[in-house]
């Protein structure tokens, strides 16, 4: 239960009121995203001292127009506000408003109040309103709204202080209702669910018979209470429609007598700025130029701190291997554990750098307009033109791409994005490519001008968006699921970027993707780990076997050991596993060895590299101990004498990991998200038979 | 004369008259998208879908299916 010292506030408001302003204002670093129960979904909290006394836990939500909820993210403020069983239950709410759309903001306001919290007004951006000409009688809002409302800027620290003192206060504020909905709409329908939940206020009730769906978290008992009331769905809607037309009545007549706008003032600089942005050519052409900005900077600022990471971890895991007593605890660490966690770091660089992007764009309030230029054309392809921002990020990770689709209100449109996200290139695959690009292109230029290399990757890059959207235009004609379009997007001003806001926003979208993808992958590395360190008899008895059996070549140590190591490889857990595959891998081209870093990159793609630099490390009976480029050069196939990373068998190996679904991140986010194992499944099963066909086919080709 | 907003010209304004509340979502209303409300066409999409408008001070993005649903009168 919660500690009774600590005061639970919630932040809730309309999109971009600033409301994470707020809370990183009151917050600062002491954030952690946390995980809802019952509903996985994230929620940002931290902690703020409010007075000597007073220490609160202050959750920000996502923003909502409404507590009646259109879109997963919505659906978050509704459970937090209805269900007391939580341990984030708020004592009180600040509901953040802004100073020019204060009519909508205040349409929120008044289900808050009606749910009988104690509530605050916080009217944010007080720093516009000389500039846009409102003028707003505090005193009087006060009085007609029977509330506490302060003005801030969020963005300029103003008001902070007095907010803080104000709500030290909160014992005293007044919770009555703002709306009296039974009189208005139905007396006797309202007073028979009055009397049947004494315990809740009347709009906290008629919240839950009309969100029956969006409550999960009901104990059974007061669920069938609730469902004994189901009114047929015409009234329901007829009675939310009236709810709605009644509360913008008595917000309109409060306004009349405390809010004015004049006119003049009003700048034309976001119609000058939205001619240009939507516009039909420049639109698409400033669009395309920014992604190419954002792509072209992931490659080149990212790459030396990746090369960094690559070597502080390869170097950290020497170290522990020589300071370390010799044992299994010491090749854990430095065989499992260290690169487990390396494998994660390392792509921290292209995930900050790929959000730093899109949380800027998104403070300008750019991005609607980007969903505005692109919903007609995405639609065709079974999505919304809300599913661009999660495609544009699941170049640097499926895993936040995957979450930022929750605010995409269809179903149907919703599904297919997350579906198709791990089509695009992310940066897990950038390693493999690089790797297997530089052993079967010939670093050349054609015509003089184009890396062929370079043209290469940029192939792979358009291949993988070529096969979200086919796979997305198949699922749109298959997938039967009906819904109705609630697409509704507000078009923001446009802002100039809140460093601050955007600097927490890259934090914690790094953070979700080490906590969230990283167990996962170091737990398998783990595994993976003990896999290719244990084995059967055969494993076990190795040293024996090959000294025995080499006893007549006179070997020295170090061959010696190699042969040891490559032997023990091959009867390990996991070298006895690619074994198994062979024949299922031949048709591609591939032997067992490659069979190994196969399964081994099941867990992440680009372990695929570390395996196989196991694998050719101590399997490889020479003295030289080259690159991993230079083995992979050299290993022949002993059969043939040819060598085995020729052009057929890269190439089938690109295109593998291109349309292959090895992450077990992306999976979970899946299952989690989708709240079924029946798509990740899918994914896992079709993104698998269609790398396999595609490899099949290309390998027959052109070998 | 069965307006819609639809049928708005960049520019034009209409005073949104009645819809039907099966084929519009109730956050669109909740936005302030009411009868009697005034609605001012700002962009149309290059593809003709959706429509940028200004309703009761909100700016919206709508996809033209839902603004064929609300009834307008022109105001000319
Ligand atoms: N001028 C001005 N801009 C502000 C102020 N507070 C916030 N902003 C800007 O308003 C925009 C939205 O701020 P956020 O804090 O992200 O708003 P939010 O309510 O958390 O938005 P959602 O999470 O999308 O609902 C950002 O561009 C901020 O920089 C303020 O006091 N004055
Ligand atoms: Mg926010």
């Amino acid at each position: 239960m919660k500690s009774n010292s600590l005061l639970n506030i919630a932040l809730v408001g309309n999109p971009n009121t600033g409301k994470t302003s707020l809370f990183n204002q009151l917050t600062g670093l002491n954030q952690k995203v946390g995980n809802y129960p019952g509903i996985t979904v994230d929620k940002k909290q931290g902690k703020c001292k409010i007075s000597e006394h007073l220490t609160a836990e202050i959750t920000d939500l996502p923003g909502t127009y409404s507590i009646n909820p259109t879109t997963l993210d919505e659906t978050i403020v509704l459970e937090t506000l209805l269900n007391e069983s939580n341990d984030s239950y708020p004592d009180l709410v600040i509901v953040v408003a802004e100073v020019e759309n204060l009519k909508r903001n205040l349409f929120l306001f008044s289900q808050i109040k009606d749910l009988q919290f104690p509530s605050i007004l916080v009217i944010n951006m007080s720093d516009q309103m000389i500039r846009k000409g409102i003028t707003i009688d505090i005193e009087a809002l006060k009085r007609e709204l029977k509330s506490e409302i302060i003005l801030i800027s969020a963005r300029k620290n103003l008001g902070i202080d007095a907010l803080k003192r104000e709500i030290e206060n909160y014992e005293n504020w007044n919770t009555e209702p703002i709306a009296n909905i039974s009189e208005k709409i139905d007396t006797v329908f309202f007073e028979t669910i009055k009397t049947a939940f004494p315990e809740f206020s009347l709009y906290k009730s008629w919240l839950l018979i009309t969100q029956q769906k969006n409550c999960a978290f009901l104990s059974s008992e007061l669920y069938q209470k609730i469902t004994a009331f189901n009114p047929d769905s015409e009234k329901v809607k007829k009675y939310q429609h009236k709810e709605t037309i009644y509360r913008y009545q008595i917000i309109n007549e409060i306004l009349k007598k405390t809010y004015s706008v004049d006119k003049n003032e009003a700048t034309d600089l976001r119609s000058r700025l939205d001619k240009i942005l939507t516009h039909k050519i420049y639109g698409y052409i400033i669009f395309f130029g920014i992604l190419m900005l954002i792509f072209q900077s992931i490659f080149e600022w990212a790459s030396l701190p990746m090369d960094l990471i690559d070597s502080l971890f390869a170097n950290l895991s020497e170290l522990a291997k020589t300071n370390l007593p010799k044992g299994t605890f010491t090749n854990l660490i430095a065989e499992g554990v260290i690169p487990g966690i390396g494998g994660i770091v390392i792509f921290i660089p292209q995930i900050a750098i790929l959000f730093l992007f899109i949380a800027t764009l998104e403070e300008t309030g750019y991005m609607s307009r980007v969903v505005f230029l692109m919903d007609k054309i995405m639609r065709k392809f079974g999505m919304s033109g809300k599913s661009i921002i999660p495609l544009i990020s699941g170049t640097a990770c499926a895993i936040p791409a995957i979450m930022a689709s929750r605010n995409i209100s269809d179903w149907k449109e919703r599904l297919i994005t997350i579906l198709v996200i791990p089509f695009t290139t992310c940066s897990a695959r950038l390693p493999v490519y690089a790797i297997l690009i530089a052993l079967i292109i010939p670093d050349e230029r054609i015509f003089g001008i184009f890396n062929m290399q370079g043209l290469t990757l940029m192939g792979l890059y358009l291949l993988g968006f070529a096969a979200a959207i086919s796979s997305a235009i198949l699922l749109h004609n298959v997938l039967k699921i009906k819904t109705q379009s609630l697409f509704v997007i507000e078009m923001p001003n446009y802002k100039l970027p809140s460093l601050k806001n955007v600097f927490f926003e890259v934090v914690e979208k790094t953070k979700a993707f080490v906590f969230g993808a990283g167990k996962i992958i170091l737990a398998l590395s783990i595994i993976l780990w003990f896999l290719a360190s244990n084995g059967s008899e055969k494993f076990k008895n190795a040293t024996e076997f090959v000294t025995t059996q080499e006893s007549a070549n006179h070997l020295n140590d170090e061959v010696l050991n190699k042969k040891i190591a490559s032997y023990k490889l091959e009867h390990s857990y996991i070298g006895v596993m690619g074994k198994v595959i062979e024949p299922v891998i031949k048709p591609m081209g591939y032997d067992w060895k490659i069979g190994i870093a196969l399964i081994s990159s099941f867990a992440a793609r680009e372990v695929f590299i570390g395996a196989l630099a196991t694998i050719y490390n101590v399997g490889s009976d020479g003295e030289d101990v080259g690159t991993i480029k230079e083995r992979m050069a050299a290993e022949v196939d002993p059969i043939t004498g040819e060598k085995r990373f020729n052009f057929a068998t890269g190439m089938s190996l690109l295109l593998f990991y291109a349309f292959a679904m090895q992450c077990i991140g992306t999976l979970a986010i899946v299952k989690r998200e989708t709240k079924s194992w029946k798509w990740p499944i899918l994914q896992l099963t079709g993104m698998g038979a269609l790398a396999y066909i595609v490899s099949v086919i290309t390998y027959t080709i052109l070998s | 004369m069965g307006d819609t907003i639809a049928n708005l010209k960049i520019g034009e304004i209409g005073i949104i008259q009645d819809f039907c509340l099966d084929a519009i979502p109730l956050n669109l209303l909740e936005m302030g998208c009411l009868p009697g409300k005034e609605v001012r066409l700002l962009q149309i999409a290059p593809l003709k879908d959706p429509l940028y408008i200004k309703v009761n001070g909100s700016h919206l993005a709508i996809r033209i299916e839902t603004a064929k649903q609300i009834n307008i009168t022109k105001l000319r």
